[in-house]
């Protein structure tokens, strides 16, 4: 049992003073510049909450945000399924077991925008491996920076190379947790297959993929730095998803007020979605 | 070979692809490039690589992105060690309200934050310097090493603590004597998490920097956008962008996994 102590709180007191410099003043410059309009010089006007009003009824908000929830549903139901099947299928003991953990946590350590660039140049239509391949060899249009759904396709494909590895690392974690005398009472029971799946690996996997669901929901609904290198947003506007635009707004345009509303709301809509997620996994506990 | 093995080897090779043709991209001339596509480089060169080695902007890069990422894990680890204590141990007020609070600064995107932290760093005089960039990269790495180190102390028993009271060790004593020791793995992922996190993270990097502490990925967007089309040269920085992380995979392999299986939910 833990013991009531007060004085925790000064171990705490660093990390408390590191993350309040970093978050509260920040956010609070944030709050600060929503309520207000700029025209440069420093001058501030106080504008009220009519940029949020704004922001709510402008049809460019919300297909960037269409666009972002759209990316991040499709990340899920890909990934989460391909991760679980990668980690049932790997081998549980052995010299391969290294080698596997090793390559497949290679993308994840390759700094973003190097990842962009990595896939801008393999998919390039003719003096790319995948953009020669389709293109020549399979005879396929491929043009990315023409064709809208190449470019989503693209942006998907290149996101379940990055993170699935993720998914694949926690899963595996959590099924080699799982003591071999539960194998051994299921196959005495004569469990089938899936209901050696659903009651045994499931439940001992839960812990690790509400974890892996929930880290892969913030970062790819946060996600900004590949899709930018790599599409720019575009074709047109159609990849451009809430970070991208909000980053064009803010540093871009550098109209502050607009951008400050915009990310409120959006982080808004991160914290409301990761604690609805997060209390729905843990009902049954 | 069992059949299912198949689904992992299709996957790494899925991996391997596109890594393989930056690799081989960096050992072609760019005249090669451009002139059509080949699967292995014609005319081999070394050319790229001695450019990125014998010119300061490009390999001051790497130092810079070296020095903060150590930095930052540096911090991070230090700060959090007592915290983490502190939540695995005992109960105070707030405690739950904090862990949560802690969390959602992972959840924050850096696009919202790039503006007010250019202009916060600045105002302290912070900007383009390494220190700067690693304190602003603890506000994703902090909580992150808090949540995992804190799983890994929950699986010390607190007899261990008591015992080592009852013998007379003071307590930063017992902390670095006894009680580190036996959180070893834990230290070794969480630093492995924020290395990670610190290496691949761009935006905030690059907003904070200028020339001095400037990144070797952001170096790398810039020249490749002034200095024409050179893919061969930008092929070969991002091949040396894969090494650090390679290396430093291949000393926690063991422990990756384990890490997050044993962190708090």
């Amino acid at each position: 049992m833990k013991t009531q102590n007060q004085k925790a709180w000064f171990f705490v007191l660093p990390v408390l003073l590191l993350v309040a410099f970093n978050a509260l003043i920040p956010i609070m410059t944030v709050v600060n510049y929503s309520v207000q309009e700029t025209f440069g010089n420093n001058l501030f006007f106080w504008e009220g909450l009519g940029w949020f009003e704004k922001l709510l009824h402008s049809d460019r908000f919300y297909s960037a945000l269409g666009r972002q929830f759209f990316f991040t549903g499709m990340i899920l139901a890909i990934e989460v399924p391909l991760g679980i099947i990668i980690a049932l299928s790997m081998p549980k003991q052995g010299f391969w077991v290294p080698v596997c953990l090793v390559t497949m946590a290679l993308p994840m350590l390759i700094p973003w925008n190097v990842v962009g660039a990595m896939w801008n140049i393999f998919t390039l239509p003719d003096i790319g491996l995948l953009g020669y391949f389709l293109n020549h060899v399979l005879g396929v249009s491929y043009d990315m920076t023409q064709d809208p759904t190449a470019a989503w396709a693209t942006i998907i494909i290149m996101d379940v190379w990055h993170w699935t590895s993720l998914v694949v690392l926690l899963s595996y974690a959590g099924l080699v947790s799982i003591p071999d005398a539960y194998y051994q009472a299921a196959k005495i029971d004569g469990a089938s297959n899936w209901a050696v799946f659903r009651f045994i690996q499931i439940p001992k996997m839960k812990n690790v993929l509400t974890i892996a669901i929930l880290l892969r929901f913030m970062d790819s609904f946060n996600i900004y730095t590949e899709p930018f290198v790599l599409t720019g947003g575009g074709p047109g506007n159609s990849t451009t998803l809430l970070s991208i635009d909000l980053v064009k707004i803010a540093l871009g345009q550098f109209d502050l007020g607009p951008a400050a509303a915009m990310s409120l709301i959006y982080f808004a809509i991160t914290l409301l979605v990761s604690w609805v997620f997060y209390t729905l996994m843990m009902k049954d506990d | 070979m069992k059949k299912r093995y198949f689904i992992p080897l299709i996957y790494i090779l899925f991996l391997m692809l596109p890594i393989y043709w930056l690799v081989t991209m960096s050992f072609k001339t760019t005249g090669e490039i451009l002139s059509g596509f080949s699967l292995f480089p014609q005319d081999f060169t070394l050319q790229n690589y001695r450019v990125i080695f014998t010119d300061p902007t490009w390999y001051w890069g790497y130092i810079n992105s070296i020095s903060y990422v150590t930095l930052n894990s540096a911090i991070s680890i230090a700060v959090a060690l007592p915290a983490a204590y502190a939540f695995s141990r005992y109960r105070f007020l707030g405690d739950k309200q904090l862990f949560f609070w802690l969390l959602t600064n992972r959840m924050a995107p850096a696009a919202v934050f790039a503006l007010p932290f250019f202009q916060l760093y600045s105002a302290v005089g912070l900007f383009d310097t390494h220190l700067g960039v690693a304190l602003a990269h603890t506000l994703f790495n902090v909580p992150l090493a808090v949540w995992i180190l804190e799983g890994f102390m929950r699986g010390v028993p607190k007899e261990l603590d008591e015992t080592a009271y009852v013998d007379g060790y003071s307590f930063p004593r017992f902390f670095v004597k006894i009680f580190l020791p036996n959180i070893k793995a834990g230290v070794g992922v969480a630093a492995f998490f924020c290395f990670m996190f610190s290496w691949v993270e761009l935006l905030l990097a690059k907003t904070l920097t200028a020339v001095e502490a400037k990144p070797i990925a952001a170096i790398m967007t810039k020249t490749a956008s002034s200095a024409g089309y050179e893919l061969g040269l930008l092929a070969a920085a991002g091949t040396l962008t894969i090494i650090p992380g390679a290396i430093v995979i291949y000393f926690v392999r063991n422990y990756i996994a384990k890490g997050f299986a044993m962190g708090r939910v």
